[in-house]
């Protein structure tokens, strides 16, 4: 224990317990309007306010220190559970704040609890600041998750004929994008047992030699599957812009539009099947 | 390279510290490449010449700043473009321009390509001193 101010606060505290938390949780049921059942709130600030206690009872009043490891990491999960459950950041922080609210009529006696409240308030706005710092984070966290899932609906991997399947390219081709096409279309060819890969980057705004690699990467690992693939979609200014770049596709048949590159596998399987001694007879 | 009244409302700057940023850059200049009535060809050649120049400051420079403006020329319009980083500089710049060498993982066609997409190019340079490489595009 720190001082004056700390040694009062864990005396009201500690006497006072069953009331101040049950004012507590009243207080933040009530900005929660019932959408956190009252069993489980009380749980949560039960916890909280023991190990508040414990911290000041050891190391006094600031909250960014060791002793409040505990306490830190009761709020991280106060934080994410609360951004999961979609609470908004504000509403997360009020929770914390509520209890500067239950203590503030009981600390407004004497100067030496003004400052003792004072100082608790400042804890407090330390802890609900921690609680918003945690909500940020853990909302990132849920959006990368879902753009990875988006990542991955938005490259479909199509039958578009018997033994031909086709993926459409839409916007940016980056590395983890690429990473993800070559994987499903690889998947696809075995699946559906295909020979033959049209990858259309009509939906491509522009091929730099960074995307060009990753085409190429992606026609290499299909063609030691033994599948061939066709790259369209080459619209006018992208060809012309890969030509100036000094890209060269080498023996990858590329097409202008879906339908030729489709004609183009078809005309291939024909030429396979026409090759089998069993459609000579 | 020689220099052209800037119109200045058009000013974009862009740190370059990610991909992401590079992604950002390059919208950046297509959207002064609209406002400035590059063709489609011209616009496209412009966005892919930024988007290799800004690739190399974020892998090769260690991150920097991609700066764009429209320019105009007694009876043209264009749009200017630099990117500018304080790493570890060219060595040997002709070498660097030449078709097909990378010092790392890459095709090699970023740097010379980009020359080849664009009217005006420099690059500045030197060991230890960062890169700077402005290009230029008029619309025709
Ligand atoms: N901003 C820079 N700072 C330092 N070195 C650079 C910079 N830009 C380019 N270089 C050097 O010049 C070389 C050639 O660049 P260039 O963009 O042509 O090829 P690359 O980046 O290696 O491959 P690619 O662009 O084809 O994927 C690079 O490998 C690198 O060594
Ligand atoms: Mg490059």
């Amino acid at each position: 224990m720190d001082n004056e101010e700390s040694k009062r606060l864990l005396e009201l505290l500690t006497a006072r317990r069953a009331d101040l938390l049950a004012q507590w949780e009243e207080t933040v049921g009530a900005s929660l309007r019932g959408r956190v059942s009252t069993a489980e709130l009380g749980r949560e600030l039960g916890e909280l306010y023991d190990a508040v206690v414990d911290a000041v009872s050891k190391g006094g009043l600031a909250g960014r220190g060791e002793h409040f490891a505990v306490v830190r990491s009761l709020l991280v999960e106060l934080s994410r559970t609360r951004a999961r459950q979609g609470f908004t950041p504000t509403e997360t922080a009020v929770s914390i704040f509520a209890l500067k609210e239950v203590l503030e009529p009981l600390l407004a006696g004497s100067v030496e609890d003004a400052r003792a409240y004072l100082q608790f308030a400042r804890l407090l706005d330390d802890l609900g600041l921690f609680t918003v710092e945690e909500y940020a984070r853990t909302r990132e966290e849920i959006i990368s998750a879902q753009s990875q899932q988006l990542l991955e609906l938005s490259t479909p991997v199509v039958k578009l004929w018997d033994g031909v399947v086709g993926v459409p390219l839409v916007g940016t081709l980056d590395s983890a994008r690429t990473q993800v096409v070559m994987e499903k279309l690889l998947q696809a060819l075995v699946d559906s047992n295909s020979a033959h890969a049209i990858i259309d980057i009509t939906g491509v705004p522009a091929v730099d030699t960074q995307v060009a690699q990753h085409l190429l990467k992606t026609v290499v690992a299909a063609r030691m599957m033994g599948a061939e693939c066709t790259i369209s979609g080459i619209r006018p200014q992208i060809a012309q812009t890969i030509v100036a770049l000094g890209i060269e596709f080498g023996d990858i048949p590329t097409k202008a539009t879906l339908a030729d590159a489709l004609r183009h596998a078809l005309m291939e399987i024909d030429k396979a099947a026409a090759a089998r001694p069993a459609g000579l007879l | 390279m020689k220099e052209y009244p800037a119109d200045e409302a058009s000013r974009e700057e862009v740190e370059i510290r990610s991909s992401g940023d590079v992604v950002k850059a390059r919208q950046a200049v297509r959207v002064l490449a609209q406002q400035a009535g590059l063709s489609l060809v011209n616009q496209t050649k412009l966005v892919t010449a930024a988007s290799e120049l800004g690739r190399n400051t974020l892998i090769y420079g260690g991150g920097g700043t991609a700066r764009a403006v429209i320019v105009r020329d007694v009876a043209r319009v264009g749009v200017w473009v630099s990117f500018s980083d304080t790493g570890p500089g060219i060595p040997d710049i002709e070498q660097a321009l030449t078709d097909g060498w990378t010092s790392g993982s890459g095709m090699g066609l970023g740097l010379s390509g980009a020359r080849r997409l664009v009217d005006e190019f420099e690059l500045d340079s030197a060991p230890g001193a960062g890169t700077t490489v402005t290009v230029l595009k008029w619309a025709r």
